[in-house]
């Protein structure tokens, strides 16, 4: 059975050229960067070329490039060096949609004595960018919201966002890890001081990630160790991972009118006819501006574990943002900040496309997904004359 | 991805006896989909009171489906007094098990075969009794406390796993531990067998090796038996414990009161110098 791979915001495939520019580095040239030989030292060359490549990608200079092992430590080194920097201040402005990785970080430090705000989003996924001016405080260390989100794929102005912070002496970071490659970014331009990447999720391996830091930002290393990345993060270089990842940005920057061309065509193509062919189904976050290669989308009266295992039989994969997907009980966070109600959240899934999906696939989950559902919902209890469906037909949507 | 077993995935991807069942004598709806679990359950039976046909309807996970299924197969054939057997641990059982964080689903095919059978014999379903100690999923205390006993849960995560309760919000978890304790209290009172010394010792040993041990340990420390004299323990901190101000209350609020509920409910645990 064919694989077709719909969950490109989990992470994607090592495309095969990035594979290619690797693959010497494990066997034939696996001297340390930081050794005095020539065998050794030649390494370092290939590591300044990935870090050009990677400025390229974001539009800055190679030095403000930090290589990271993924977007979850940058994403922690970020806020952790702001709170180093500022031991005086105690308060941290985030969003409610973030990943987990700044999440889950932020709960941390809430229960370590630091005071957290987590700005709400509206019904369509878009952040109260009111509410986050309001919550910038002289106490406050660092701002860090996310610029599109890995379940709806709506953007946040994060430019707008870096500016209020700026404006007020106060840090700003950004998880940028599902808009690499995907929208146009230019840091030159850009009041953001550091910005999160993840290699995998943009065609490089796992293993490898970046934190952009802007040039005078100050900032307190996460790993200490050796002088490596101009001694900001200890530790021996991921040689042939960062090789990878600075070929991937390279790819990237090549690959972004695809994206936002034939890519983008494929999922509104795909969200379209689903929604066409399927009745009580909405898009979360289809009104917001979100990333060419995403949707999510609820499939009313039935669960989303039970749907993603039914697709799997077909060979599509997908995520899904139901509570028995995760492992908790309770539904995506990112949905329930929407105020998605509990009986559309269950059942999301979200497709998220890449480069490498083709018309043929799209064609096929079209006209999969029906008979997919219409079988769920024979099963279900509140399928048959949903009009007793827990008040659903009465929700606004 | 959920690690299930065979039978549950083909039980899931072949569901038997699924709709509701043409004048259905026993009828019952559990759960709801703000839940993401829900399970309508209908079935008939001939003169004898022997189930005849089942038929089942369900909102929910892989396993949610199977269990239902399951469940339809399990009480066809049966009498009423026979159906009214079935635990949710059978559920699971003749699905060849499931993954303990959905063991609530078993428990759900379980609640919606007492309800269709109270409706079977024309009790009144029963209001929920009890108070709802968890608001998230609106279970109530005796729900926790019968899924404690009949399960034989011993912490926070086992009890989630098996009814939900304290898996939104968690303000509850104080609450169901309570419960927990007393519903181990209550195990503990019948009259302890009688024991002899060289039983006393073993059991002793049995119980820090397989209760106290595997928790101090996850901590850095640990304990070792040193002599059993009448009912005094002796024991020796070690590790992070015998460095740990807290060792005192470990000794006592632990390592005792799990010896005592185990073992004796007379002994007294000591430390002796290293």
């Amino acid at each position: 059975m064919k694989t077709i791979y719909l969950d490109n915001n989990a992470t994607t495939q090592v495309a095969p050229e990035v594979l290619e520019e690797m693959t010497p580095y494990f066997h034939d040239l696996y001297g340390n960067p930081s050794s005095a030989h020539t065998f050794g030292g030649q390494m370092g060359k290939k590591i300044r070329e990935a870090r050009e490549n990677a400025a390229l990608l974001l539009g800055v200079e190679p030095g403000e490039i930090l290589f990271t092992s993924c977007g979850s430590e940058s994403d922690n080194a970020a806020i952790r060096s702001a709170l180093e920097l500022n031991p005086d201040k105690r308060h941290i402005v985030t969003s409610r949609v973030e990943h987990p990785a700044i999440k889950s970080y932020c709960e941390h430090l809430a229960n370590n004595g630091y005071r957290i705000t987590q700005i709400p989003v509206d019904k369509d996924g878009n952040l109260d960018v009111a509410a986050y001016e309001e919550s910038l405080t002289p106490d406050t260390a660092i701002a860090t919201v996310m610029w599109g989100n890995n379940e709806t794929g709506v953007v946040f102005p994060v430019e707008q966002l870096a500016t209020l912070a700026k404006d007020r002496g106060i840090l700003f970071h950004s998880d940028g890890v599902q808009v690499a490659g995907k929208i146009p970014i230019n840091m030159k331009e850009s009041q953001v001081d550091m910005l999160s990447l993840s290699g995998h999720k943009l065609h490089a391996p796992k293993g490898v990630g970046i934190l952009y830091i802007r040039k005078g930002v100050p900032f307190s290393p996460f790993i200490i160790g050796g002088h490596q990345e101009m001694g900001r993060r200890g530790g021996t270089e991921n040689t042939a991972g960062i090789i990878g990842l600075g070929k991937a940005c390279q790819l990237a920057l090549a690959n972004m009118e695809d994206e936002n061309t034939r890519v983008k065509d494929l999922r509104d193509r795909l969200e379209t006819e689903i929604l066409k062919r399927i009745p009580k189904t909405r898009v979360n976050g289809g009104e917001a501006q979100r990333l060419p290669n995403t949707s999510n989308i609820s499939f009313e009266f039935i669960e989303g574990e039970a749907i993603l295992l039914q697709m799997d039989s077909y060979g599509i994969c997908a995520s899904s943002g139901s509570a028995c997907t995760s492992g908790s009980l309770q539904p995506s966070h990112v949905l329930r900040a929407m105020g998605v109600p509990f009986t559309m959240a269950h059942g999301s899934i979200r497709f998220s496309l890449s480069i490498y999906n083709t018309a043929e696939e799209i064609d096929f989950v079209i006209e999969t997904m029906p008979p997919i559902i219409e079988k769920l919902r024979a099963l279900s209890p509140f399928w048959e004359g949903n009009a007793r469906s827990c008040g659903a037909d009465k929700m606004p949507f | 991805m959920w690690d299930y077993t065979d039978k549950v995935k083909e039980h899931f991807q072949n569901p038997r006896n699924v709709g509701e069942v043409e004048d259905a004598e026993g009828v019952a709806e559990v759960g709801s989909m703000s839940c993401g679990d829900a399970l309508k359950l209908t079935f008939k039976t001939d003169k004898k009171g022997k189930i005849t046909d089942a038929k089942f309807k369900t909102f929910g996970c892989a396993s949610a489906i199977a269990s239902s299924s399951a469940l339809t197969e399990m009480i066809k054939g049966k009498t009423i007094e026979e159906a009214e057997k079935i635990s949710n641990e059978d559920i699971a059982d003749y699905l060849g098990g499931l993954p303990k964080e959905k063991m609530h689903c078993s428990v759900l095919g379980q609640q919606a075969l007492e309800q269709a059978i109270a409706h079977y014999k024309g009790e009144a379903v029963a209001e929920k009794e009890g108070e709802i100690v968890c608001e998230c999923f609106g279970i109530t205390d005796k729900e926790i406390e019968t899924a404690i006993r009949e399960n034989n849960l011993s912490t926070i995560e086992d009890v989630i796993n098996y009814t939900k309760a304290g898996g939104g919000c968690e303000n509850c978890h104080g609450a169901i531990l309570e419960i927990i304790q007393k519903v181990r209290g209550e195990e503990k009172a019948p009259a302890p067998p009688k024991m002899s010394n060289m039983q006393k010792i073993k059991k002793i040993e049995e119980t820090i090796a397989n209760e106290i041990s595997p928790s101090l340990k996850q901590d850095g420390g640990n304990v070792e038996l040193v002599d059993v004299v009448g009912n005094r323990v002796l024991v020796k901190m070690q590790g992070s414990c015998a460095v740990c101000k807290a060792s005192q209350q470990t000794l006592k609020n632990f390592v005792e009161a799990k010896l005592r509920e185990m073992v004796w409910p007379d002994l007294v645990v000591e430390e002796v110098a290293p």
